[in-house]
């Protein structure tokens, strides 16, 4: 299997995971709720993609949902995606065993969640490196005791026997993407990966994420609501709201010339970008809750820039450069095209 | 430290609290964590201090210690020039009206039975403010004003209210008792950066309307560089660089402040990477290395570091713990639990 690790810049190699027309949904009071609505996204071999908005929009779920797995009662209703050409939204159980975890890996915020607490690390690394390949317990676990080497786990020989709870979180965060470099997994779902650590801390693992992006060629789902990580990681940015695309570009148009309100109104507002004392532009209002999603364009009752049409239609893409695309009626005056409605319903 | 003489609020002076370990059946103790050691701070009147650091740094003990919300082992806690430790708990009641606190979680520190409007007034009637229930509902009704809260929210529960509308209530309620010091503990932390703002300007407000002082209890540089006046850098329980804000971010000395600022990724598209980074986790304050408690993860330390604990040194409109920026002058302050 190692015919799919691909050496130096491995950049552009192609889409390795892609995700078209996804829907997931919750059983609600009045039918089901829409969570993740209509979400396209592609990822190519050793490209970080990051998935950016605020709390509720529907980004920790779009990335579960290409796991497939959304909480029950939720559910995939619509869309696919495709791994290097098989549909996992069709594969059958046993098979999406042998994907998560082998070809797809995934790390969370809290990492002590996803680790086992009554196993040591050690064994929980020599278990993922044995599912990957058939290693004597011997081999795999000097090959993990080189893991925790190269992921910077200090005094890694005694740190192998230790529990979960024995760790700090930076250090379980170290063991989660151990076990991630273990099965070489092509795409690496990480899922505010460094929210949960100081910020000494945070940078160590963002290097880490890095090494494992260039040496290996995985390619990064990144989810995070800070934007300064984005910058620090990402090559293309997704910008979410309300369970919808609203902006997809790299990560200098999306940070250095967005064209959303929405995406602007998130840069405009961060602290970090302030002069000391101005005000802080504010985004009015709060975001809707699922169910609560107004008609149109899901974002015109807190824009700025919001007409006539954005509170009837629902806006369509505007292609806006290779890479660059925003679902705005705004952007679309803009660029002195006409506006166009959402293609799905 | 410039914020020196009587414009300071408060003035925390070589504060110390430390928990005890116990173990055995007897609970003997066998070591003390040293969450707090030696910390020195002043507020100025109208003024915002933020107190920085990473987790286990002890920077919420500090302001806890300050409320006595949890017992200092030593040092002075002085409010407008009197000494809070050495008061009997029935003499700390104006006090404790005059700092109020608010958290990070607003829903855990909010009584999920309880109407906003009787949240908002708990307070007044614990102080027994406003002579009747017209008065009462009047001062509630301003207190949502002020933090631009709609009157409808009044009779709404917590978990009726969005994350940010939450943290309003909570300064309503801090609001209620005319406090002079509000010690803000991560109250913007948990907040999505279009909410953060909203919360950061109407604090803003609040100071400018009030001549509110603020202890701003946070690990967000961002913010920090924003709203913070003067800056203290906490590490392992100790004070290890304090200055004004803009030079401080400009000119860090302590090698500590400067890994600290240089690792937070920076959201301008024109810069990405670079960042020096510090090895090694914090170590544990139970049992804090000798010498500079830095110098276990400091890029530049040398032999003195590892034997002798460097005092807080003068630097431009601040103060260092650091050797370097030792004048081989006399220090300002003598090492703290040397």
């Amino acid at each position: 299997m190692s015919t799919r690790v691909p050496q130096a810049s491995p950049k552009d190699l192609g889409a390795v995971l892609e995700v078209r027309g996804l829907v997931t949904s919750f059983p609600g009071p009045g039918g089901r709720l829409t969570v993740v609505d209509d979400v396209d996204l592609t990822l190519s071999r050793g490209e970080t993609l990051a998935l950016v908005g605020e709390s509720g929009c529907g980004k920790s779920l779009t990335a579960l949902s290409i796991l497939r797995l959304v909480p029950k009662p939720g559910r995939i209703d619509r869309g696919s995606l495709c791994l290097e050409g098989r549909d996992l939204r069709t594969l059958p159980v046993t098979a999406l065993r042998q994907v998560r975890g082998r070809e797809i890996s995934m790390i969370f915020q809290e990492p002590m969640t996803s680790l086992n607490p009554v196993v040591s690390v050690g064994k929980q690394v020599v278990e993922a490196i044995q599912l990957h390949d058939r290693l004597p317990s011997a081999e795999a676990r000097r090959r993990t005791l080189s893991l925790f080497e190269q992921v910077g786990i200090p005094d890694a020989a005694s740190r192998v026997d230790a529990y979960p709870h024995q760790l700090s979180g930076g250090m379980k965060q170290r063991v989660m993407i151990a076990m991630a470099l273990a099965v070489r997994p092509s795409v690496l779902i990480a899922d505010e990966p460094t929210t949960a650590l100081d910020v000494t801390i945070q940078g160590q693992i963002l290097d880490l994420l890095r090494t494992l992006r260039d040496q290996l060629g995985t390619a990064i789902l990144l989810i995070t609501h800070d934007l300064g990580i984005v910058n620090e990681l990402a090559d293309r940015v997704a910008v979410m709201y309300a369970g919808r695309l609203v902006e997809v570009g790299t990560r200098m148009e999306i940070l250095a010339a967005p064209r959303h309100p929405y995406t602007q109104g998130l840069l405009r507002s961060m602290p970090a970008r302030a002069r000391r004392g101005e005000r802080l532009a504010e985004i009015a209002g709060v975001v809707p809750p699922p169910g609560a999603w107004p008609r149109g364009c899901r974002f015109a009752p807190r824009c700025t820039r919001a007409f006539d049409p954005c509170t009837r239609i629902d806006p369509g893409p505007i292609q806006l450069s290779a890479h660059h695309t925003a679902w705005c009626h705004a952007v679309a005056e803009e660029e002195s095209a006409p506006p166009v409605r959402r293609g799905r319903a | 430290m410039s914020t020196s003489g009587a414009d300071a609020l408060l003035r925390v002076e070589g504060l110390r609290t430390w928990f005890p370990i116990r173990a055995g059946v007897l609970q003997h103790t066998i070591g003390h964590v040293r969450a707090v050691d030696g910390v020195d701070l002043a507020v100025a009147r109208g003024r915002t201090l933020a107190l920085v650091g990473e987790s286990g740094c002890g920077k919420t003990t500090v302001g806890r210690s300050i409320l006595r919300l949890v017992e200092p082992s030593a040092g002075r806690v002085c409010f407008e020039g009197v000494d809070l430790l050495t008061l009997p708990q029935a003499a700390l009641r104006p006090y404790r009206r005059a700092i109020q606190i608010v958290f990070q979680d607003p829903l855990g520190s909010l009584d999920p039975r309880m109407r906003v409007r009787d949240v908002v007034a708990e307070g007044l009637d614990a102080f027994a403010i406003g002579a009747n229930e017209r008065e009462r509902t009047e001062r509630v009704e301003e207190l949502m004003r002020r933090v631009r809260l709609d009157a409808v929210q009044m009779t709404r529960y917590p978990h009726e209210l969005s994350g940010g509308q939450r943290q309003r209530v909570c300064i309503a309620r801090a609001l209620a008792l005319e406090p002079k010091l509000l010690i803000c503990d991560e109250a913007v932390s948990a907040l999505d950066v279009s909410i953060q703002a909203q919360i950061l300007n109407l604090l803003r407000d609040l100071q400018a309307e009030l001549g509110l002082s603020y202890l701003f209890i946070t690990h967000d540089l961002g913010v920090v560089r924003y709203l913070a006046d003067r800056v203290a850098v906490m590490y392992l329980g100790q004070i290890v660089e304090e200055g004004a804000t803009e030079e401080l971010f400009a000119h860090p000395h302590h090698p500590y402040t400067q890994a600290l600022l240089s690792a937070v990724p920076s959201v301008d598209p024109g810069r990405r990477g670079g960042a020096e980074r510090l090895r090694g986790d914090v170590p544990s304050p139970a049992n804090p290395p000798a010498g500079c408690r830095f110098h276990t993860r400091c890029p530049v330390a040398f032999e003195r570091c590892r034997s002798e604990a460097p005092a807080l040194y003068p630097i431009k409109e601040g103060t260092s713990r650091c050797f370097l920026s030792d004048p081989a002058a006399k220090p300002l302050s003598e090492p703290a639990g040397a």
